[in-house]
């Protein structure tokens, strides 16, 4: 069976001669709930931004549902996003615009109705526990909230995987395991889950890929 | 379908980009209104002009002279030629003998005609063209030269030369107007649009990640540009029309006082068309510009 995500033989450096990853080769399976964990600048964001082509590797491949994306041009490139739920470390929220209208922002790429996009947007609002701040700014929530709607924008478009950099990152005890739970249901009800963290021990039962300075150990 | 709705949607958030910020916006279709005020005003007011002369001056003719020696059923037969030619309005046979009287009649001629053996003038038609331009003018001229009883033909269109000149010139001098001022539009929109590019970097940033596509993220920018410019369009019309009302009572009186009859005209439905559409045409242009700059 087509591994859902290949690496092969990858390898990342950046000017004048800082090595990101060392000949790292890995499968995610379809379904699977993985995580990549390893010291700050072992190269976890490095190798995850790999997957929707936000980086390109220095050598070797990067397969995703059997297709390179390191020699995907820049009109395949949306396409291949699309299909991808990203939650990004600093979260990338557009903070003048509503709780609800970012979390439509994927459906409007994808070129979903309005009548539609609204009513997916408050279900997956709902899903992470936000409906009831739909019109609120991001700037008026939490760091939890904030990443719950990362999440829930992510989601929307229900894509078949999901890829996230230290969504826990910046969050108290409590609020880092809801988070998490958010991720196990999801991987749940079949989606792939890959998470970038220094702590796995809120992902129970995700298969680990430990790096260290750039190589997988 | 999917790219009529893919434009539907980005026409809406150009439209909520441009609500968003209602002083800046304001101030924009202003500007662009008054750089197209001045083109389009200038049009307006040659159309007016331009019809006041045609109306005051008299339409230009032709005389055409038979020879001395030509006889009058000649003459006639001249004349029913010329009616017979589709570039004749008019002909008014001028019989040498009234003319002779005339001529008597007019101070300081009665003497020095009547030292004179025999009637000197010649049987003459007046022709009213058809078509009054310069150019329809010269070729019935030429026409009616080549025929054997006639001596001179006259043509009486200076004045028309002059005033077709003139209004090619204002004409021309509008068009360059306009030409300057439409660069300005597409200026005025490249900065509007890029400074907005600077303000949504991170808007079209998330939305790549996100996997939008490059039209997708430059079609609310198209939008943008095109309805600024459809606004500007707007506003000029209003601008030009607010003015035309504003002058019509003082130029009418000027007029009167010059024994002409002009009241300033509203810019027709075509124009105003015209106005709105290249407007909105140079806007989208000014966006597309910038677009492919940032």
């Amino acid at each position: 069976m087509t591994p859902m995500i290949r690496f092969d033989s990858i390898a990342k450096r950046y000017p004048p001669d800082i090595s990101a990853l060392i000949n790292v080769s890995a499968e995610i399976a379809a379904g699977e709930l993985a995580t990549i964990v390893g010291h700050s600048g072992a190269g976890k964001s490095t190798l995850l931004k790999l997957i929707p082509a936000i980086e390109r590797p220095t050598s070797g491949t990067v397969l995703v549902n059997g297709q390179n994306v390191g020699t995907l041009g820049k009109k395949a490139l949306p396409f291949l996003r699309r299909n991808i739920g990203l939650v990004f470390q600093d979260q990338k929220l557009l903070f003048d615009r509503t709780a609800l209208a970012n979390v439509l922002l994927p459906l409007e790429i994808t070129g979903f109705s309005h009548k539609d996009a609204q009513r997916r947007a408050e279900a997956a609002l709902d899903k992470v526990g936000l409906l009831p701040r739909a019109r609120a700014l991001p700037i008026a929530l939490s760091g939890g909230e904030q990443q719950r709607l990362a999440i829930a924008r992510a989601v929307v478009h229900r894509p078949s995987l999901l890829l996230a950099d230290e969504p826990t990152a910046y969050l108290d005890a409590d609020t880092a395991r809801d988070v998490a739970n958010i991720f196990l249901e999801f991987n749940r009800v079949g989606v792939t889950v890959l998470i970038a963290t220094y702590d796995d021990s809120l992902f129970p039962g995700a298969r680990r890929l430990q790096l260290d300075h750039g190589r997988l150990t | 379908m999917n790219w009529l709705f893919a434009h539907w949607n980005a026409c809406r958030r150009a439209l909520s980009r441009l609500a968003a910020a209602p002083l800046n916006t304001l101030l924009a279709v202003l500007g662009i209104g008054i750089v197209l005020a001045l083109p389009a005003g200038g049009h307006l007011l040659l159309n007016n002009f331009s019809a006041l002369a045609r109306n005051a001056s008299p339409t230009p003719q032709l005389t055409i002279f038979l020879t001395v020696d030509a006889e009058r059923k000649a003459a006639q037969a001249v004349e029913l030629r010329l009616k017979g030619l589709p570039g004749v309005a008019k002909t008014q046979l001028l019989a040498r003998e009234d003319t002779l009287l005339r001529m008597q009649a007019a101070k300081g001629l009665a003497d020095a005609i009547a030292v004179l053996p025999k009637n000197p003038f010649p049987d003459a038609i007046v022709v009213t063209p058809a078509d009054d331009s310069p150019a329809a003018i010269e070729r019935l001229a030429t026409t009616v030269r080549q025929w054997r009883e006639i001596e001179h033909v006259q043509i009486d269109a200076d004045w028309a030369r002059r005033l077709h000149a003139l209004i090619r010139l204002a004409n021309t001098g509008v068009l360059l107007l306009a030409t300057l001022l439409g660069i300005g539009l597409v200026t005025i929109t490249f900065n509007t649009i890029r400074l907005q590019v600077l303000s949504r970097q991170s808007e079209v940033e998330v939305s790549r990640l996100l996997g939008a596509t490059d039209a997708f993220i430059r079609r609310p920018f198209l939008w943008y540009g095109g309805l600024l410019g459809f606004l500007g369009g707007g506003a000029a019309w209003l601008i030009v029309s607010a003015a035309t009302l504003w002058m019509r009572l003082p130029v009418a009186e000027l007029a009167r006082l010059y024994g002409l009859d002009l009241m300033l005209t509203l810019p027709t439905l075509e124009d105003s068309a015209v106005l709105l559409g290249a407007a909105a045409l140079l806007g989208w242009l000014g966006a597309a510009l910038s677009m492919r700059q940032h």
